[in-house]
């Protein structure tokens, strides 16, 4: 090992309490489990909650899937209820479900015990900020109760026809999802200000910043951009409602509807579009930053090897995340743009590429020549990595705007954003809920089960959307109830969408069998130990398990080391935790 | 969105720049050998809160900034007439000037422990800012009865919709000045309630200049 180690990098190491610091004690039940400032307690609700919600939008995705694959044969699927669907799956299942699983459930847990500290910095904000997610989540159910029912507008809620007389929803469901957007705002941004300080703040000793494990850097990473891109859609919900509610212009040009000249006047759908796509495009990378810093974990813990480069993965992290606020408008090639913006967009959206393929390359890089544990979780962190360059390519080409042109809109786009944002996202929570399961629970979950799951979801994946970039060649639309006898359209897409929906349905039941899992290792699964993974991280090496009140034994650990010491030679294990001292 | 633009490329600059502050020349993966000092915790570290707040005022920034970039495209089209801001727009701005200064008043006794000069500049710098409240409330009330509602031109939507959201938050940030004039009130000594006083003052700058930007935009458009 090497001694030449006096680079100044400790005058930068933030001090961390040593001991019991000011802890919240719970006195009650209720404040212990249900208004808990426990951020672990904090975010199994989280979790918990994103995931019912996340149900449900499987749940809409399925009956959307049943529509296309057997046209008209439910007769309760109407165009109306299809539109609202689409609208409420999407929404849900990138708001609702990832972004809250991924920073408000994974950051929680994660974070504090990541980083060496007790607890989240603004416990009490912490659980506001929990409280006031479950009530938007339940105001954006009660969307489905109310008189014309959900918004159908489309998860981009673009205006004029999310608010104009014929789009369902728009009685009531808009609005409620408007309120429900804010307040979702309004409590990830109390919940993002804890991630970012304790991130910045509450390390322990000797957890320098090049010493956090990639999945806080992506975390990290991903709540600063979602602090910033955030405000953008609250920006658009606020004026948004101020259009439906008080009779504003802002986003509302001058119309006829129904045979009837509206009081709008003037107003800018262009408008909304720029400020909803300046935080669209940030959220894809909320949900992906996340999913890169965890896989990355994942695949150097299973395969014994250290990450490979881990400085450029840091920077790569960052990278991305600047770069993603200027690529919007590769959303809106289609709305009429000055050719010029196309071509600026089209080229940032290109270069973002670079920091990406760069991942990609570390990745399998940090494989080869490891020694492969294939666990369940490295099944699932190995998918994302043939998930995400499908995608990956994909969007290569929809970002430039002559190819994306004639694709906008089909199920091409469909089939990369879910390849890239649904199916990649969605396989890393399940590899990190395999591989932090037994710290939560103390119990293992069962090993044949998560290989069902994983080899129905991967191969089941592929098989809803890989077709689905054939029949958007074919030109086939998204966002359509029917296709009705459209000429370009030959009947073989019709039995394609039917193999479609089928694997859906088989992906869907798939996800009974997680459930199922989850819930029977709770009681039957093999008792885990302590650190069952041999990890290095400092969550692996708390005293007991699943971790107390305040994390840590009675004094915070000291770290001495990165994350990432595997198989290193001479060590006489293949892994050495972080607060392990260097031997004199 | 230039305007957002500019403000993200400047924070995305300071955070750069602090990340190559803290990771050019470091080995991440070469361990330490020796023992990590022990630092003292307040030496180095700003208070939690105060770093909390400073990130907080980032977001309300990039907030503002998309608010003024949405004003200037929707300003760039067809229908857009200025409207003639009432001139109590001006008496309120020299309200909030005041009521920003005492709080800087406020803040500098309660750091030297001057309570009496700390309850005063706290009691005054809220009563300005309730008075300027108020003060907005009135311009609104001088705009409608000379005709200019909130839809009827997307120049009046925005004068109300700014003045709205930095009045709400104004208010919040009352709550806090009522938490820190109760504890004064009720006799807690000057240090135990320094670090709240800051933490308002800083806010109160910051809204000083969110409404000196928003009001000067306004004006000069
Ligand atoms: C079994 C899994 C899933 C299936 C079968 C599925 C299926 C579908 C279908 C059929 C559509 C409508 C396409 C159209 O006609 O435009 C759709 C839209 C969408 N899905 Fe999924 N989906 C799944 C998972 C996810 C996940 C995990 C995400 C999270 C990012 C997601 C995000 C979206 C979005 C954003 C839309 C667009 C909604 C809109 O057009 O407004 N989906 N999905
Ligand atoms: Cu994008």
């Amino acid at each position: 090992m090497s001694t030449a180690t006096t680079h100044d990098e400790t005058s930068y190491v933030p001090p961390a309490e040593v001991g019991e610091m000011e802890l919240y004690h719970a006195k009650t039940w209720l404040g212990k489990y249900v208004f808990s400032q426990d951020a672990k307690v904090i975010a199994i609700q989280y979790a918990f909650t994103a995931i019912a919600i996340g149900m449900v939008a499987l749940v809409l995705s399925l009956l959307m899937r049943l529509q296309l694959g057997f046209p008209n044969a439910f007769s309760f699927i109407t165009p109306t209820a299809y539109y609202q669907y689409v609208t409420m799956h999407g929404m849900i299942m990138v708001v609702y479900l990832l972004t809250a699983l991924f920073l408000g459930g994974f950051g929680n847990y994660l974070i504090p015990v990541m980083v060496g500290a007790r607890d989240m910095v603004f416990p009490f904000l912490n659980m506001l900020s929990f409280w006031i997610y479950f009530l938007a989540v339940v105001v954006l159910v009660a969307s489905f109760f109310v008189p014309g029912g959900p918004s159908g507008a489309g998860w981009t809620l673009y205006p004029p026809q999310a608010i104009l007389e014929g789009t369902p929803g728009t009685e009531w469901g808009i609005i409620l999802m408007l309120i429900s957007l804010f307040m979702f705002i309004v409590g990830f941004t109390m919940g993002g200000l804890n991630y970012v300080i304790t991130v910045l703040q509450a390390r322990t000793r000797g957890m320098t910043l090049m010493r956090l494990p990639l999945t806080v850097w992506g975390i990290f990473i991903a709540t600063i951009l979602a602090l910033l891109a955030f405000p953008a859609l609250l920006v658009s919900c606020i004026m948004m409602l101020l259009d439906i509610l008080l009779g504003t212009s802002f986003f509302m040009p001058a119309l006829v509807s129904m045979g009837e000249q509206l009081e709008y006047g003037g107003g800018s759908p262009i408008l909304f579009q720029h400020l909803f796509w300046f935080f669209g495009h940030p959220e894809v990378y909320i949900v992906a930053l996340p999913a890169f810093g965890i896989v990355s974990d994942l695949l150097s813990v299973h395969a014994r090897k250290a990450i490979f480069g881990y400085r450029m993965m840091v920077w790569a992290i960052v990278a991305i995340g600047g770069l993603s606020f200027i690529v919007w408008a590769h959303h809106m090639y289609v709305s009429g743009m000055n050719p010029y913006f196309g071509f600026f967009f089209a080229t940032t959206t290109l270069i973002i590429a670079v920091p990406t393929a760069l991942k990609v390359y570390n990745w399998v890089l940090t494989l080869w020549r490891g020694n492969i544990h294939l666990t369940v979780p490295m099944y699932f962190a190995i998918g994302f990595i043939f998930t995400f360059v499908n995608g990956g390519l994909t969007g290569l080409f929809l970002g430039n705007v002559t190819v994306d042109l004639p694709l906008s809109d089909t199920m091409f786009v469909v089939a990369h954003f879910h390849m890239v944002m649904a199916v990649s996202p969605v396989l890393v929570v399940f590899g990190a809920i395999y591989h932090w399961y037994p710290k939560i629970t103390g119990r293992m979950l069962h090993d044949g089960m998560g290989m069902f799951h994983f080899w129905f979801t991967f191969i089941g994946s592929y098989a809803i959307y890989y077709p689905m970039h054939y029949l958007g060649f074919l030109g086939v639309p998204r966002r359509y109830f029917s296709l009705g006898n459209t000429d370009f359209i030959p009947a073989s897409a019709a039995s394609l969408n039917q193999a479609i929906s089928i694997a859906a349905i088989i992906v869907g039941i798939t996800q009974l069998v997680f459930i199922y899992n989850l819930v029977w290792s709770l009681f039957n699964g093999k008792k885990a130990s302590d650190n069952p993974w041999n990890a290095t991280t400092l969550e692996w090496q708390t005293a007991t398990t699943p971790p107390g009140h305040g994390n840590f034994g009675k004094e915070l650990p000291k770290v001495f080391r990165w994350a990432y010491d595997y198989s290193v030679p001479g060590a006489d294990k293949d892994f050495i935790p972080q607060n392990e001292p260097p031997r004199s | 969105m230039t305007i957002t633009l500019i403000f993200m490329a400047g924070i995305m600059g300071v955070i750069v720049w602090w990340l190559v502050k803290q990771t050019i020349n470091v080995q991440p993966w070469i361990a330490d050998t020796g023992l990590i000092p022990d630092l003292d915790a307040d030496a180095i570290l700003q208070p939690r809160a105060k770093s909390g707040l400073l990130a907080f005022l980032a977001v309300v920034t990039s907030m503002f900034c998309l608010f003024m970039s949405a004003y200037a495209m929707r300003m760039s089209l067809g229908d857009w007439t200025p409207l003639p801001e009432p001139d109590v727009l001006w008496l309120n701005t020299g309200l909030l000037v005041l009521s920003s200064i005492s709080f800087q008043w406020a803040r500098q006794s309660a750091k030297h422990g001057r309570d009496v000069s700390l309850k005063r500049g706290l009691y005054l710098a809220g009563a300005l800012s309730v008075t300027f409240i108020f003060g907005q409330l009135f311009a609104w009330q001088q705009l409608a009865e000379d005709g200019y509602f909130l839809s009827s031109n997307p120049a009046n939507s925005f004068f109300y919709l700014f003045t709205a959201l930095h009045g709400l938050h104004l208010l919040g940030g009352l709550v806090a000045w009522i938490r820190a004039a109760f504890r004064v009130w009720s006799g807690v000594e000057a240090a135990k309630v320094s670090i709240s006083v800051e933490l308002c003052a800083v806010y109160w700058h910051f809204l000083l200049i969110v409404w000196l930007v928003l009001f000067g935009l306004m004006l000069s458009t």
